[in-house]
């Protein structure tokens, strides 16, 4: 039944054998020279690959004899990858160009981690997980370190290539002994060993090193040292990449293992979540307030971000996955309005990070400035934003499970949260009157995501274009 | 119409868009066609409102005009007065206009400043009209936003600091309650606030960490609620955010947030403390008066001894809030007739008194008291008005400011007369303050050189107070105009209050025997 597994990973498949053929026209043809088609050529079959799977039908298949699973959930996050990797790439061209960084193995680069945060959303095995996680993270190593260069970004990639190997060995490890204790590597198979019975000690130290090795994935406190180096040193489109599709693909994943894997005991974990996701909301929110640098600034934004949404995680519901993935994509939406702002700012040329650089912006250039406020007020969580509504979906979820603690320390770390963000509009809007530190000018691009994410914000609180639906037949099919 | 408040709700917001996408430019005219629009605007939404008002049948307790549709994961957009919310819902339509107005002589960022005041006229109409928890939230929340742009643009000097302590610290105070809010909607299921009212929270005793909870569920979420209503009101000692924010704000912003934010904090406490968590009400009663009682008379010997006008007002709002906490928490028909009273008298009054500051502020650009004296020689227009809404604070019989203390401290009396002797203190304080205040800005001799030439109130000046003076008088005469609306559904939020607490109380009983 060859076909109808092949027909289950299809669309990798389809990305792949693109990925190749780019690679290998690029090569002999204009090299360098092709990189801004070839970026726009990959946004397209990025979109249209989500196109597609979006429309396709709603029923569950397997194949691989139950390694790669294709439902509703897989799809949903795929969707979400797609599309923020399309926009991402789309958004990297002018920034690349002007720091003369522009080169072809960009757009395949990240094809190839798309292909392999799509394997990691469809397995349903410990071995797919794998392949998909080194796929993903091989190529995203490769993209840190892009400008060879540049000292930053070599430094940005060798940590994150240090860590990420050390964290893919405790994975690794956790994975070894789930086999060891339950004689097999597929989900399916692990849930029925533990079913009703006791967890064997083995099998939770294992599952304890996957947690682990997958918390470093999605950037949470403790496993979140290499965030802020990377996401600063690696060139600004890289960083805004890193920030949207990759946490997708891991914390879906994230969801997946446990609750196909040991979705019969939500306990022995819920905890652990709980409190990875506290530690990230709580550092996220203090450590960001000294930054000056606005990728920096990011880089704990997104820890505090992937709390939240771990919040709903540790529900260990069918509402807590409903309200993460809800989250993780108005996170994701707001994320690729914001770096479109950021990867915009720049003064003669040469980008800018500085968030003192955004002095007085508002009076210049007001309707930018505007965008950025909802976004920025949306991040925040303050309603009446979108933003706000993710955050109510995982306290729901949080409070329904339980977890009262949890929530009001959650809350509690978004007001002090709220100061960071807070600041920036600060800067934009009430500092002293003074030269400018910015340029005006922002490629059509930039400007157009900027002001349909910022639209997004304001508008979704009419229905949150039916996000809502969506991520509830998603969440249905992982939790039963 | 059944749809009347969602078109008084987005009116203002449909203007901002206006202003928003299609004015074009800073010049005089561009500035001078921000404000006509948005005086136009809000002028139109009281003329809506009207039909709010005189289409409201008194008699009805329940809620009117009601519109329903679905929303998100189960909430829903739900609108709809009663007589508690109607006239907050007027006061806000009446008092917005005024403010445009007041804001005539602002040139810089004109059209933002506008759309600021449009969209948070639009978020304060519907947190009075909200009939749900998330919905609430959601507009109760959302005016910290413009609030913020206000109070940092166009502020005074330490407007950064005063801004972001407001809006963290109302921030703080207000999260608490989203999580109170998601456990009431896990537990009854809805987040409807009709149904939530007749929905009993449980008030069994819990224990938690070796301690009992008297009053279990009902005490934390009225804890909750509390710590946002009380920052919002705001009640000592947490009050420390508003002389900052109110000194620091520009004038119109002083007065909407003296004459309405100030308000939901109070709302608060009537649609959903009060009769949605009656037994810990009843428990937490003592605290709050005595909280009020030291608000009252601490917050008004401050007051004597501020030297900047404006602060000088801002503590005398938290002592006359501290009357409407007191009246609210009596639960009796006096005291929330009274402290309803008092909050919509309230509006009229303070947002008068920092229209009185900003008059001679735009003139001499202090608000320091020792700046000022013997203005009555030059502007005695002004001075007749400033001792109006000076008499009014004082609680002069004859002016609104009376009949709210007198209700609120009957009601209290009834229920704790200890408390009621110390707030008494409190009128003969806000007498010694205003009146003090009054004599060093307007009496005396006019020896300042820098005062010698200032002129007295112009046309536009006069109209903006002429309603106020108005409502003040109309009010402190005919106080019956706002009792009649509130009473009957004071009445069956009471009953119902009587009841909850006498069925918790016979539960109790049963479960002892």
């Amino acid at each position: 039944m060859i076909s109808a597994d092949l027909s289950v990973v299809l669309p990798e498949i389809a990305l792949a054998v693109y990925a190749m053929v780019a690679l290998l026209a690029a090569v002999y043809t204009a090299k360098d020279k092709a990189a801004p088609i070839l970026i726009w050529t990959t946004s397209a079959v990025f979109f249209a690959l989500a196109v597609w799977l979006g429309m396709s039908a709603g029923e569950t298949r397997s194949g691989f004899g139950g390694a790669i699973v294709d439902d509703t959930f897989a799809r949903f996050a795929k969707v979400v990858i797609l599309v923020s990797a399309g926009a991402v790439l789309l958004m990297s061209t002018e920034h690349l160009r002007r720091s003369r960084a522009l080169m072809f193995e960009f757009p395949i680069l990240i094809t190839l981690a798309v292909v392999g945060m799509m394997l990691m959303v469809s397995a349903a095995d410990l071995m797919t997980l794998y392949m998909g996680l080194e796929l993903q993270s091989l190529a995203l190593y490769v993209v840190a370190a892009m400008r060879r260069d540049s000292l930053k970004s070599t430094e940005a990639g060798l940590k994150y290539f240090v860590l990420g190997a050390l964290s893919s060995g405790l994975l690794l490890y956790g994975a070894s002994l789930i086999y060891g204790y339950s004689g097999t590597t597929l989900f399916a198979g692990i849930l029925s060993t533990i079913e009703g019975g006791e967890m064997p000690l083995g099998l939770l130290i294992g599952l304890v090193f996957l947690i682990t090795g997958l918390a470093f994935k999605v950037s949470a406190v403790p496993f979140h040292m290499w965030t802020p180096d990377v996401y600063e040193g690696a060139p600004t489109p890289v960083t805004a990449f890193f920030a949207t599709a990759p946490k997708m693909a891991a914390i879906a994943l994230f969801a997946r293992v446990l609750h196909e894997a040991f979705g019969t005991v939500p306990g022995d974990w819920g905890q652990v979540i709980a409190v990875l996701s506290l530690l990230s909301m709580a550092l996220g929110a203090v450590a960001a307030i000294g930054q000056r640098n606005i990728k920096r600034l990011m880089a704990y934004s997104s820890i505090a971000h992937m709390g939240y949404a771990l919040m709903g995680l540790a529900a260990g519901t069918q509402l807590g996955v409903q309200a993460m993935l809800v989250y993780m994509a108005i996170y994701i939406t707001m994320s690729v309005g914001t770096f479109a702002f950021i990867l915009s700012m720049h003064k003669d040329g040469q980008p800018v990070t500085d968030i003192r650089s955004l002095n007085m912006f508002a009076s210049r250039e007001p309707a930018k400035a505007l965008a950025m406020l909802v976004l920025l007020f949306s991040l925040a969580g303050v309603p009446p934003l979108v933003g706000f509504f993710g955050k109510f979906y995982v306290v729901r979820a949080a409070v329904d499970a339980g977890l009262v603690w949890l929530a009001v320390a959650g809350v509690i770390a978004s007001v002090v949260g709220a100061f960071y963000y807070l600041r920036i509009v600060f800067f934009m809007y009430f500092g002293e009157e003074g030269e400018a530190r910015l340029d005006g000018a922002m490629p059509p691009v930039l400007w157009g995501f900027l002001m349909v994410s910022a639209f997004a914000m304001v508008a979704g609180v009419i229905n949150l274009f039916g996000v809502e639906g969506l991520a509830l037949s998603a969440a249905q099919t992982l939790v039963n | 119409m059944e749809n009347l408040l969602s078109i008084i709700i987005f009116t203002p917001l449909i203007a901002a868009l206006i202003l928003a996408v299609f004015l074009r430019g800073e010049d005089a005219a561009a500035q001078k066609n921000a404000k006509w629009l948005a005086l136009i605007a809000t002028t139109a939404t009281f003329l809506i409102s009207l039909f709010v008002l005189f289409g409201f049948d008194p008699s009805n307790p329940d809620f009117q005009f009601v519109e329903d549709r679905a929303w998100l994961m189960g909430l829903r957009y739900k609108m709809g007065v009663d007589g508690i919310s109607v006239l907050f819902v007027m006061l806000t339509t009446f008092l917005m206009p005024l403010t445009i107005a007041a804001c005539w002589n602002v040139t810089h960022r004109v059209k933002e400043y506008m759309i600021a005041f449009l969209v948070l006229e639009t978020l304060m109409i519907g947190v009075f009209t909200a009939l749900d928890l998330v919905l609430f939230y959601l507009f109760f929340e959302g005016g910290l936003i413009p609030m913020f742009l206000i109070i940092g643009i166009w502020g005074g000097k330490e407007r950064i600091y005063a801004t972001f302590k407001f809006f963290l610290y109302t921030f703080l105070g207000s999260v608490l309650m989203l999580v109170a809010m998601v456990a009431m909607f896990v537990d009854a299921g809805t987040t409807d606030i009709p149904t939530l009212l007749r929905h009993e929270f449980s008030a069994g005793s819990l224990s938690f960490a070796g301690r009992e909870i008297v009053g279990g569920m009902q005490t934390l979420l009225w804890l909750a609620f509390f710590a946002s209503f009380a920052v919002k009101m705001p009640m000592w000692p947490v009050h420390t955010w508003l002389p900052d924010a109110h000194v620091q704000a520009p004038t119109a912003g002083s007065v909407v947030l003296a004459a309405i934010l100030l308000k939901m904090g109070g709302y608060g406490f009537l649609r959903f403390s009060l009769p949605m968590f009656p037994v810990a009400s009843d428990i937490w009663a003592p605290l709050v008066f005595w909280l009020s009682a030291i608000a009252i008379v601490y917050t008004s010997l401050v007051a004597l001894a501020q030297s900047d006008m404006k602060k000088l007002i801002a503590y005398s709002s938290v002592a006359h809030m501290g009357f409407v906490t007191m009246g609210i928490f009596a639960a009796n028909q006096q005291g929330l007739d009274g402290a309803i009273f008092q909050m919509i008298s309230h509006g009229f009054i303070s947002g008068a008194l920092f229209l009185c500051v900003g008059v001679i502020y735009d003139r001499m650009h202090t608000r320091e008291i020792d700046a000022y004296g013997g203005l009555v020689n030059r502007m005695p227009a002004y001075a007749f008005v400033f001792m109006l809404f000076t008499m009014a604070n004082v609680g002069l019989p004859g002016t609104s400011g009376f009949v709210g203390e007198f209700l609120t401290l009957a009601g209290v009396f009834q229920v704790n007369s200890w408390v009621a002797a110390v707030a008494c203190t409190g009128v003969i304080l806000s007498a010694g303050y205003a009146l003090w205040l009054y004599r060093r800005v307007v009496f005396g001799g006019l020896i300042k050189e820098s005062l010698k030439a200032i002129r007295d109130m112009n046309l536009r000046e006069r109209a903006i107070f002429a309603p106020l003076v108005a409502m003040t008088l109309l009010l402190g005469v005919y106080p019956a105009l706002v009792t009649d609306i509130v009473g009957p559904s004071v009445e069956a939020l009471l009953s119902n209050y009587q009841t909850a607490l006498n069925a918790a109380e016979a539960a109790t009983r049963l479960a002892q025997n």
